[in-house]
């Protein structure tokens, strides 16, 4: 396993609130790796970090075997990013784009120019290849954003939630490119607040809240150690009575959110029976999940 | 462990793509833009030359559209690119957030920076040899020395979308660019001479402008295009080679504090 990012003891702060507090972070070649958290964790901040776009307060940090930010510029040349906001050129064509970013990384536009095709196919855009960048669909626009991240041929690719605003049919083609890459031996380490999307796409994931990673692993190995194995979730009328009364009794930790009680067990049966009696009683028994373990460790309030 | 902000700027050759692609951008527009280039000026050298040049036959020895041509050919290129670096660098900088998308390559700050001056700086130029085909349009110099006006256009555009940039680094939406314009670049072009002699102002503004860069430049255009070689031309030159890189340092200066942490 060859390490193609590492941070040591990252920190960085704006006028003295701590946004990235003493982070640890290793990724492996070939690694789809998640950084998952609410709103304001910091993980736009940590991508900016690794990229060496603005220097840590303290802490250490390589790139694809690169000190950043000493020698950022060199690891970037093999680096690809999908930033959080689009920033593509509106004025110009989508071939336009991938050429005239090619160019920022030392390409011979004859190079360029030989990759647009196959980019294009991979964004399913070879039928746009003309259209201005206004007139695409924001799924296109992201599609194109990825095609030009890729127009370096890159080790490593940076995802800043790739598919936040789009819609479903955009989001599962987006979703069935970035397993294409990783197919292909591409590193990618993307951030999201969609569980769905990490459960599916990473390899290991780790959680981030107040600029601090509060647990990393596979997903099934979040799921096993933070959470017990069973939900049931509680609503309909007379639930608040109910937990005041019996939901201690049969799950281990329950929580409350809306009008629906979240019971998480590791035996299901007794609480099932117990509700099979009740007369206004519904609930839904799944097992835990990601968005369950998320929820626990970053907790249910509205950020922002 | 902070790359110190105050640092010296850090040249590569890789700014070059980045003056390519407002190129390219300035191409789909090109026709306009030359047209606006040309127009601009004429349309000044027509209204004030015929008008004023009906009153006022003759200043500072010379015809009156000639004095004007001088004045206007210093005049263009410094807007040229005050506009450049402030409207269109601010809206690459923040609202098209391209800028963002150049420093996720191996381009950096410094090449940024460096490249949105000598965009600016070609523009200027484009707009010196606008109006100084203009002035050959109408007959109105007849010496080979106007031509060292193509170069003096490119240091002026230097000199210009250096300070310039000082503004878009500190600005924070287009209407701070207002402030600019009207308390810099307006009274700049009232007190440099573009339209009358300095030596109309009373003695104090007379010093205020010996110290602005307009003066200079025009200083050494208006000899330029009558067929008289600059006196002070060294003096003149280092002033506007001076306000070029202080300029340029402390924009990047102020650009790095504003992207870079
Ligand atoms: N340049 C900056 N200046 C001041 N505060 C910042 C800056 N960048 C980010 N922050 C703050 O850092 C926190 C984390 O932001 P960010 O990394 O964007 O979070 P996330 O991407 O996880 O939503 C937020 O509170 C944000 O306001
Ligand atoms: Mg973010």
């Amino acid at each position: 396993m060859i390490t193609v990012i590492s941070a040591r003891q990252l920190r960085k702060s704006y006028s003295g609130q701590t946004v990235v507090d003493g982070l640890d972070l290793t990724i492996r070649r070939g690694e789809c790796f998640g950084l998952l958290g609410p709103n304001g964790a910091g993980k736009t901040t940590t991508l900016r970090l690794l990229l060496g776009l603005i220097a840590p307060d303290s802490g250490e940090l390589s790139l694809l075997g690169e000190p950043v930010p000493q020698r950022a510029r060199e690891a970037r040349l093999k680096v690809g990013v999908v930033p959080q906001i689009d920033n593509l050129d509106p004025d110009f064509t989508v071939a336009e784009n991938l050429l005239v970013y090619g160019r920022y990384f030392g390409m011979k536009d004859a190079a360029i120019e030989a990759r647009i095709p196959a980019l294009l196919e991979f964004a399913n855009l070879a039928n746009k290849r003309d259209a201005k960048v206004p007139t695409l669909s924001g799924g296109m626009k992201r599609r194109l954003t990825l095609a030009r991240a890729l127009v370096n041929d890159p080790d490593i690719i940076f995802l800043d939630e790739p598919t936040t605003g789009l819609d479903p049919q955009a989001r599962h083609l987006i979703w069935q490119r970035l397993r294409e890459l990783t197919a292909q031996g591409k590193t990618l380490l993307l951030t999201t607040h969609f569980m769905d999307e990490a459960e599916r796409l990473c390899h290991r994931l780790a959680v981030m809240d107040q600029g601090r990673l509060i647990t990393e692993g596979t997903p099934r190995e979040l799921i096993e150690q933070n959470i017990e194995p069973q939900v049931v979730e509680v609503f309909g009328e007379g639930v608040e009575a109910w937990v005041a009364e019996h939901a201690a009794r049969y799950a281990a930790r329950y929580e409350i959110s809306g009008e629906t009680a979240f019971c998480y067990v590791t035996d299901a049966a007794p609480l099932l029976a117990h509700l099979h009696g009740h007369p206004t009683l519904r609930f839904l028994h799944r097992p835990a999940n990601l968005e369950d373990v998320f929820l626990k460790l970053t907790g249910r309030e509205m950020r922002e | 462990m902070r790359p110190d902000i105050y640092a010296l700027p850090r040249l590569s050759r890789r700014f070059f793509p980045i003056w390519q692609r407002n190129f390219l951008v300035w191409r789909k527009i090109a026709a306009a833009s030359v047209i606006g280039h040309i127009a601009d000026p004429m349309i000044y050298m027509i209204g004030l030359g015929y008008g004023l040049g009906s009153l006022v036959p003759e200043m500072g020895g010379t015809s009156y559209m000639l004095f004007l041509a001088g004045g206007t050919v210093c005049y263009s290129t410094m807007n040229s690119a005050s506009f450049e670096a402030l409207y269109s660098g601010f809206a690459r900088m923040h609202e098209q957030r391209t800028w963002e998308a150049i420093l996720n390559t191996p381009v950096t700050l410094d090449d940024i920076v460096l490249s949105e001056i000598l965009w600016a700086a070609s523009k200027s130029l484009m707009s010196g040899i606008a109006v100084l085909a203009v002035v050959w349009l109408f007959g109105l110099s007849h010496t080979w020395l106007s031509l060292w006006a193509i170069p003096l256009a490119l240091l002026v555009g230097l000199c210009f979308a250096s300070i310039g940039l000082i503004m878009t680094a500190l600005a924070p939406s287009y209407d701070f660019f207002l402030y600019y314009f009207t308390l810099v670049i307006t009274p700049m072009m009232l007190l440099c001479g573009v339209f009358f002699p300095v030596a109309q102002l009373p003695p104090v503004l007379q010093i205020v402008s010996a110290a602005l860069p307009l003066s200079h430049a025009i200083d050494l255009a208006r000899p330029l295009l009558s067929g008289v070689v600059p006196t002070q031309a060294l003096l003149h030159f280092g002033v506007l080679l001076g306000y070029a890189l202080v300029g340029y340092y402390v924009s990047l200066v102020l650009f790095r504090r504003r992207l870079g942490r």
